[in-house]
């Protein structure tokens, strides 16, 4: 009987060891939480390089970015907190600022004052108000990728780093007309990012804005022109996800993506591709930058640590990091060092040119639509569909998909965002 | 006494657990395609009749299960007949002509994209046989006809196993005498076939269709690999506006619109193929 109590003590006591040991460890680590960077080696990379210089432990965790708002929302309903660094687009965060989930971090801000990050992007992290609620993280952009085998048949005196539509469609029609083949390529596939291509170039670029342009005559001219083009364009483009596959098998010598989603090409092959900036309409040279930032959670259980984990991926030294492991490009200033992987580069110098571009015209992402953005983005897509790959009319089209994006507009309240004009009241189509 | 309950307490849990995950959605995804704003509207239907893509959508989806599902039928019947007479190895043809039913549909579809992209096997092979001059585009917007007769190989090649091993389990039931009965007052073979065997294989007939068929409307993984945006069927789109667009409302509407249809089909079969009671 004693033998059974004192072994029933030692298992206790071992037991009892074990959950101190456990909790203890749990209490070293923060939890970073992180819409981006969630294919498993990014995430690797972020893990066992990236992270592997700061002095704690940090526990790296992806959310698919529509759950991010959900898991938050459960967080603040359940009694313990766990996430302490958020990191996320921009447009991810938004919906996080009604559900008031982000700790203000205006003495950060301070600190990370001298570190060089552009004012702009520093005010896209208040959401419109008086808080810093984000520091900028990383950013990276969609730019053109074009295979060397097609810069022969650029139009004569064209510049490929400022290109304009007009020359990108006769550039695309005179490789059709010499090789017989359609060779340029969009990411119009199932998963690709085809609507950003609407949202952040080709309506800022024609129109000057997105949603008060929508229907007007200059996006009824686009339409038109843009369905032209398409003849050029490889009709195998509507199944096309990442713009790099088509570009390494040739099967496209032009093409338009996120950087992210070209970069395979880019670092297999530099001496093969080259990489420019979007082309610009006549009202300037739209295009999308993509920001991700880093929040810190209301009742983050580490308050502390997960400020340091904000200045230590603030750092320069980091950001180039980032940049060499993930593709993703420094919001502070740091010098890309001489040896950068040459893939790489040429994907930085052509986000360079295009925010750099005396025509650059910056759009957003959709803001304010919260869990609605899949809506917005299908009015473009749902456009494109009819006017070029059914060949129906533009007018009617813009004049449908106007009153869709009318009501989604009006049901959410979401006011203008960049390069729209600013708006009282709902952003709405004129 | 306690033994009339017995049976009831044994069969309890796996009702529980189909009330639980299978009633309690369903009664769920059902008031989520009435409901707009909380209210109870038509408004989600209302969203996706007008949607671009429905009629595509409805048009496509039946025009793949008529086409798939009686030609399914005739494969496997054709092949569990030929099966009869097979007598060394039958269990390795068997089980060679299900393979497919063991790959998952997704697998599937990425095998059949890998033959019928521009740079696919396929192509590889015309072009050696000099029969193309350069690649050939099967799979696009422009080539409708291509498109659809790959997703119609594609799903024969996938799922005709399931139809086959439900019609040879029916054969195999059907007693030999019958046949050789028919046989000694001369009926040929094809009068065997017509007379003796389909209306004894008819309950294999009707549980192999309504699986056939059910699943046929339910088709999703092989198309989108195939087709994506260019064959738009009615459980992609439900994906669609659950995934893309995040209008759970409307995609709730296509999944009632799916589970309708399936359930018409199924009671169609049930009619249709009814088994008199003498021949039970």
């Amino acid at each position: 009987m004693r033998n059974v109590l004192a072994w029933l003590g030692s298992t206790l006591f071992t037991a009892g060891l074990l959950t101190t040991a456990a909790d203890a460890s749990r209490a070293e680590s923060l939890v970073f939480l992180s819409t981006q960077l969630r294919p498993i080696e990014e995430a690797q990379n972020m893990r066992k390089v990236i992270l592997k210089d700061f002095p704690r432990e940090v526990d790296y965790v992806t959310e698919q970015p529509p759950q991010l708002p959900v898991r938050i929302k459960a967080e603040q309903q359940g009694v313990t907190h766990t996430i302490d660094v958020v990191g996320a687009l921009h447009g991810e965060l938004q919906p996080l600022v009604p559900l008031d989930a982000l700790v203000p971090l205006d003495d950060l801000a301070g600190q990370l004052n001298g570190r060089g990050i552009p004012d702009q992007l520093m005010t896209l992290g208040k959401f419109g108000t008086a808080h810093q609620l984000y520091i900028p993280w990383m950013q990276a952009s969609y730019i053109m990728v074009a295979n060397r085998e097609a810069l022969p048949y650029l139009p004569g005196g064209a510049d490929i780093n400022a290109l304009g539509y007009d020359q990108l469609a006769s550039w695309a029609s005179a490789i059709q007309e010499k090789t017989g083949k359609r060779l340029l390529g969009f990411p119009a596939g199932p998963q690709g990012l085809m609507h950003r291509f609407f949202e952040g170039f080709l309506y800022p670029s024609y129109t000057g804005g997105v949603v008060v342009p929508f229907r007007s005559e200059a996006a009824e001219a686009m339409w038109a022109y843009f369905a032209l083009l398409w003849k050029s364009v490889n009709p195998n483009s509507t199944s096309y996800n990442f713009m790099q596959e088509p570009l390494l098998s040739g099967d496209v010598w032009i093409g338009f993506d996120h950087i992210a989603r070209m970069l395979d090409a880019l670092r297999q092959k530099p001496d093969e591709f080259v990489a420019f900036p979007a082309p610009s309409g006549p009202k300037g040279r739209g295009y999308m930058p993509v920001l991700a930032g880093l929040a810190v959670v209301k009742g983050a259980p580490e308050m502390n640590g997960a400020m340091a984990l904000i200045d230590y991926l603030d750092q320069p030294e980091t950001q180039i990091l980032t940049a060499r492991s993930v593709g993703f490009f420094p919001v502070v200033k740091a010098n890309l060092p001489p040896d950068l992987e040459p893939g790489l580069r040429l994907g930085a110098n052509a986000i360079e040119k295009m925010q750099s571009a005396k025509d650059a015209l910056p759009a957003l992402l959709p803001i304010g639509l919260g869990q609605r953005g899949g809506e917005f983005d299908k009015v473009f897509m749902d456009t494109f569909q009819l006017v070029v790959l059914r060949g129906q009319k533009p007018r009617a089209v813009l004049d449908r998909e106007a009153e869709t994006l009318r009501r989604l507009m009006t049901e959410t309240d979401a006011p203008c965002w960049q390069p729209d004009p600013p708006h009282t009241g709902a952003c709405q189509v004129q | 006494m306690r033994a009339r309950y017995i049976p009831y307490l044994l069969i309890a849990p796996s009702l529980g657990f189909l009330t639980m995950l299978f009633f309690v959605p369903l009664a769920q995804t059902i008031a989520l395609a009435f409901q707009a704003d909380g209210i109870w509207s038509t408004e989600n239907f209302a969203r996706m009749a007008v949607d671009l893509n429905f009629t595509d959508a409805v048009v496509n989806t039946f025009e793949i299960v008529i086409i798939v599902v009686p030609l399914q039928l005739l494969l496997a019947l054709a092949m569990a007949m030929m099966l009869q007479h097979v007598r060394a190895g039958r269990d390795i043809v068997l089980w060679i002509w299900s393979i497919p039913l063991g790959i998952s549909d997704l697998a599937a579809g990425l095998v059949w994209l890998a033959i019928l992209t521009d740079k696919g096997y396929l192509n590889t092979v015309l072009l050696a046989l000099g029969v193309l001059s350069g690649p050939q585009s099967w799979l696009t917007y422009e080539t409708p006809a291509t498109l659809l007769a790959a997703i119609v190989v594609a799903e024969l090649w996938r799922a005709t196993a399931i139809v086959l091993v439900i019609l040879v389990s029916g054969v195999q039931l059907i007693p030999k005498e019958y046949g050789e009965a028919a046989e000694v007052f001369g009926a040929t073979p094809w009068q065997r076939f017509t007379r003796v065997t389909l209306p004894l294989l008819r309950p294999s007939i009707q549980t192999a269709l309504i699986l056939r068929t059910v699943l046929a409307f339910e088709m999703f993984a092989i198309v989108l690999s195939i087709g994506g945006r260019n064959f738009p069927v009615l459980v992609s789109e439900a994906f669609n506006w659950q995934y893309n667009q995040q209008d759970f409302g409307v995609a709730a509407a296509y999944a009632v619109i799916v589970m309708g249809v399936s359930l018409a089909a199924t009671l169609v079969y049930l009619r249709v193929l009814r088994t008199p009671a003498e021949q039970r």
